[in-house]
């Protein structure tokens, strides 16, 4: 191996190692910072690390806020989201790709269409209508705007359109009705493009703070991002332990899921990019 | 009972299938952007039992007001400083990592996930952990600051500096998306390539740069570039942990005044002024984004 | 028994099916021959129910099925991709139908199948069916296995045990040996006949391969150009081709089809020394095709058929020579394994039997009733 070989890995190693540490940085000062005890965080000696480690700033995050309610809502719009986008999706899907109808172009357009449409452009309206339905600050204000992910739709239908037809024909002299052919047959077969807009959905619905900031405000209802604002927000200084600590919990989730299956998150992360 | 007809049949069974779905898309996305198009040109409030249409006017206000313009023209600066650097760092890690790879799969994979962890990661509690490695007196990065002996900055509380402050978290967030694209554009590139290039004389790393993996990119970098405006243009989260605007409205963006003048101040046709010019600029990223994708990927 | 009435299939503009009638009697295995493109494939899934004609009825059992879905005219079909579930295994594959056919919506429902004790006594009745099945077709020892790790002939297998579990009232089968290599689609071949044999049904068997049609069918019906160029046993469409296209279409070795003037003084070419006969009164056309095989076609001193010989294929068992007529027209001829050819541009005489010889109107190509012999000195 020749010298300059070598001195250019070295070079562009230490490039990616330096940016890597930066990129962790935050991460790190939010553990480290999670785990000071108080007179280590406020001192004019600033230590990277603590020096001893101090677990009351997690119990006093769960107990100062109701983080685990924020988990729990977390999880409820996450779930409830998912169901009623895959319930949705994949039945239109279906028919997109395998069966014939008039409206068929239409529809596939308006998918396309929607595609084009962010979220916040609806906000408006979508909160008004919610208003005049009594719905706001309710899960259904929560969960009801995203059900119809027409990023869900089109993923679903790039899949089955690759799927021989042969399979869902056989399927239909085997005697399967055109539900029991969605269900048992086209769903289980899509799994890969499932489990991608699975992550997708999740992470973008756990993450966000714009709808939860319209739609809620009973503290009951805030989901993770929505109650570590509240924290932030009646936070006098004091609480630097506990915050980032709450920031730790409400993170962890998703970073663990990441680190335990990279390939299903990049590809779903990645394949959300095709959202407009 | 009458037994329907096996069109009849199929046309219901289509209905069942697609109909729910089609719905909730015309009520929950074309309604409400018809909506909130009529809106832009009223003076609505929410609450408010009457509006009256008053043209542009909503329109001349955003532009012409010190605050929108504020939030149009910081909009637009985030996004062209997140743009370039994103793009650039991404590019140059993902070649690191992908010639990394060559002599440790293990290392370059691990970097790959460490790079891509801030995109999965929750972005108001990052923002949170930014703001305390950023804070004025317990903060790591002005202890560094201090210690070298340079003055300590209120990187958040600064009118200078604070969008380049934000824009700086946004860099570092998209960073990683960037880097997986640019990944995936290089293992596409055939190793053919490279060696006939060496054959013709490039045989400096920069010259392989410009004769081969650039070209070959290019595709890749236009749709990187594509996404990345589209998706720094909806810059909010952190704004709205940060800095709510501030101070003195110097890191106001357009999805953070839609939100305030919206559900804020409950003006519901100024805001939905903002979301159609926000929907504008957007729309005219997604549509050349298509165009792009047009060529990359068949439909059938 | 299964019946198509002047079916017709367009799409769009193309239309694809120009008026199809066939009789499927019953226990028959009939087979739908024809090149890719003829349409055999769009006319089995119209009888299947998987797609509808434009205009025509498919009758089952003198009734109109039209609006019958295909589990409801109960037929079983075998698709060339065999078209198995990947994400069930073999048992789960050929359980299906059965589980579809014989259960209600509430016992099908997964999890609810382990309780109800009605499911579970169906759920044990399609084990063991599934099991005698497998036994039938030897493939036990696959039942846990996924599709993905099959090879291609366990595949049709489990493909044929899908469509026989149920007991349909017609088998239907596209293509199904096509993506097999040769020997064991030799193997197959026999082994669909013998199935046959045992299950007594109706057979409708799609192919391009007229070998497959001819070894295994009782009736065979040539799809041409979205029609029906005849139907009939294997042997009489080698041996009376009711047409031109049919007779270029049969036949290992394409036929000779050579333009003839039958006018007192025109004649000239290889059939110069040949007057035709007939036995009606009908007046004789001018000009017509004649068709006969190369292997009818023999070198023989004195035969009525000269040639001029361009070019020999040794073949092992047979020797085919390829002709040249004085007036221009090729000609093939299939000698035995053991003829010595004589030396390329010698002229050499064939010989056929009157029986062997095709005569087509020269423009409709239909069939004639004549036949060529040696014309009176």
């Amino acid at each position: 191996m020749s010298t300059r070989l070598l001195v250019r890995r070295a070079v562009s190693t230490t490039f990616v190692l330096l940016g890597a540490a930066i990129v962790l940085l935050p991460f790190v000062w939010m553990l480290s910072v999670s785990l000071k005890p108080a007179d280590e965080i406020f001192t004019r000696e600033i230590a990277f690390l603590p020096t001893r480690f101090e677990w009351s700033n997690y119990v006093e995050a769960f107990t100062a806020v109701d983080l685990t309610r924020y988990l729990m809502n977390g999880v409820v719009v996450c779930v409830g989201i998912l169901v009623f986008q895959i319930l949705l999706a994949v039945p239109c899907a279906y028919a997109l790709t395998q069966r014939r109808f008039r409206a068929r172009t239409l529809v596939f357009g308006m998918v396309l269409a929607g595609l084009l449409v962010p979220y916040h452009v609806t906000a408006i309206p979508i909160f008004l209508g919610l208003a005049q339905l009594r719905l706001l600050d309710t899960y259904t204000a929560l969960i009801l705007p995203f059900v119809a992910s027409v990023f869900g739709m089109f993923l679903f239908r790039q899949f089955f359109a690759q799927i021989p037809s042969d399979l869902f024909e056989a399927a239909r002299v085997d005697g399967l009705s055109e539900t029991a052919i969605v269900w048992r047959i086209a769903f289980p077969l899509a799994w890969p493009a499932a489990t991608a807009f699975a992550v997708f959905s999740v992470t973008a619905h756990w993450n966000d703070l714009f709808w939860p900031l319209i739609a809620t405000s009973d503290r009951a209802l805030a989901t993770p991002p929505r109650g570590i604002v509240y924290f932030n927000d009646q936070e006098s200084g004091s609480d630097v332990g506990p915050l980032m600590a709450a920031a730790a919990v409400v993170t962890a989730p998703l970073v663990i899921g990441f680190l335990l299956a990279q390939r299903a998150f990049t590809q779903g992360l990645a394949a959300g990019g095709l959202k407009g | 009972m009458r037994r329907l007809s096996r069109a009849g049949r199929d046309a219901l069974t289509d209905l069942w299938l697609a109909g729910p779905a089609t719905v909730m898309m015309i009520v929950l996305i074309f309604v409400p952007v018809a909506i909130v198009a009529l809106l832009s040109f009223t003076d609505y409030q929410f609450g408010a039992r009457s509006f009256r249409f008053v043209g542009l006017e909503n329109y001349t206000t955003l532009f012409t007001d010190p605050i929108g313009r504020r939030a149009v023209t910081n909009t637009l600066l985030y996004v062209a400083v997140v743009i370039p650097f994103s793009m650039g760092l991404a590019l140059l890690v993902a070649m690191a990592l992908h010639e990394m790879a060559t002599w440790s799969r293990m290392l370059s994979n691990v970097l790959r996930a460490a790079y891509f962890l801030p995109v999965a990661a929750t972005l108001v509690a990052m923002a949170l952990a930014w703001q305390m490695l950023l804070h004025p007196s317990i903060g790591l990065f002005n202890a560094v600051l201090s210690h070298l002996g340079f003055p300590r900055q209120d990187l958040l509380s600064d009118r200078g500096l604070v969008l380049y402050t934000l824009a700086a978290i946004g860099i570092w967030q998209t960073i990683g998306y960037n880097m997986v694209l640019f990944l995936a554009g290089l293992a596409a590139i055939p190793r053919h390539l490279y060696e006939a290039a060496e054959v013709d004389g490039a045989d400096r790393p920069w010259e392989r740069f410009w004769t081969v993996t650039w070209p070959m990119l290019g595709p890749t970098t236009l749709f990187v570039a594509v996404i990345t405006a589209t998706q720094s243009f909806r810059v909010f989260e952190t704004v709205a942990t940060l800095t709510d605007g501030g101070p003195a409205f110097a890191s106001e963006t357009l999805v953070y005044a839609l939100y305030r003048e919206g559900f804020v101040y409950f003006k519901a046709g100024y805001a939905s002024a903002i979301t159609m010019v926000f929907f504008a600029f957007v729309l005219a990223l997604t549509l050349l984004q298509f165009r792009i994708l047009e060529r990359r990927v068949h439909y059938k | 028994m299964m019946a198509l009435r002047e079916v017709t299939r367009r799409f769009g503009e193309t239309a694809v099916l120009h008026g199809i009638s066939l009789e499927v009697a019953e226990g028959s295995f009939t087979s739908l021959l024809g090149p890719s493109g003829c349409g055999k494939s769009t006319t089995l899934r119209i009888m299947a129910g998987l797609d509808r004609p434009t205009t025509g009825r498919v009758l089952m059992d003198g009734r109109d099925v039209a609006e019958l879905t295909p589990a409801e005219r109960n037929v079983a079909m075998v698709f060339q991709s065999y078209a198995l579930y990947p994400h069930l295994t073999v048992a789960q594959n050929i359980a299906l139908p059965l589980a579809m056919r014989r259960m209600s919506r509430l016992e099908r429902l997964p999890g609810l199948d382990r309780l109800l004790p009605s499911a579970r006594a169906k759920r044990a009745d399609q084990a063991r069916r599934v099991a005698s099945i497998a036994e039938m077709l030897g493939i036990e020892d696959l039942l846990q296995r996924k599709p993905g790790q099959l090879s291609g002939g366990q595949k049709q297998r489990v493909a044929v045990g899908r469509a026989l579990v149920r007991d349909p009232s017609i088998f239907l089968l596209d293509e199904p040996l096509s993506n097999l290599d040769a020997t064991l689609r030799v193997q197959m071949r026999a082994e669909l006949a013998a199935l046959h044999r045992r299950t007594e049904k109706s057979f409708v068997y799609v192919t391009h391969d007229q070998v497959e049609a001819m070894s295994m069918s009782d009736r065979v019906a040539v799809v041409l150009g979205g029609r029906i160029a005849q139907v009939g046993a294997p042997r009489d469409l080698y041996e009376r081709p009711e047409n031109r296209a049919v007779a270029a279409f049969i036949g290992a070795q394409p036929i000779n089809l050579l333009d003839v003037a039958f006018a007192p003084g025109e004649s000239s070419g290889p059939f110069a020394a040949l007057a035709p006969r007939t036995a009606s009164t009908t007046p004789l056309p001018a000009r017509a095709t004649v068709g006969i095989r190369p292997e009818h076609l023999v070198p023989a001193p004195g035969g009525a058929v000269r040639a001029r010989l361009e070019a020999v294929e040794y073949l092992g068992a047979e020797v085919l020579l390829h002709l040249r007529a004085d007036d221009g027209q090729a000609l093939r001829a299939l000698a035995p394994g053991d003829y010595a050819p004589p030396a390329p541009g010698s002229e050499i005489a064939l010989a056929f039997e009157p029986r062997h010889v095709h005569v087509f109107d020269a423009t409709s190509g239909a069939r004639l009733a004549l036949g060529l012999e040696r014309a009176a000195a």
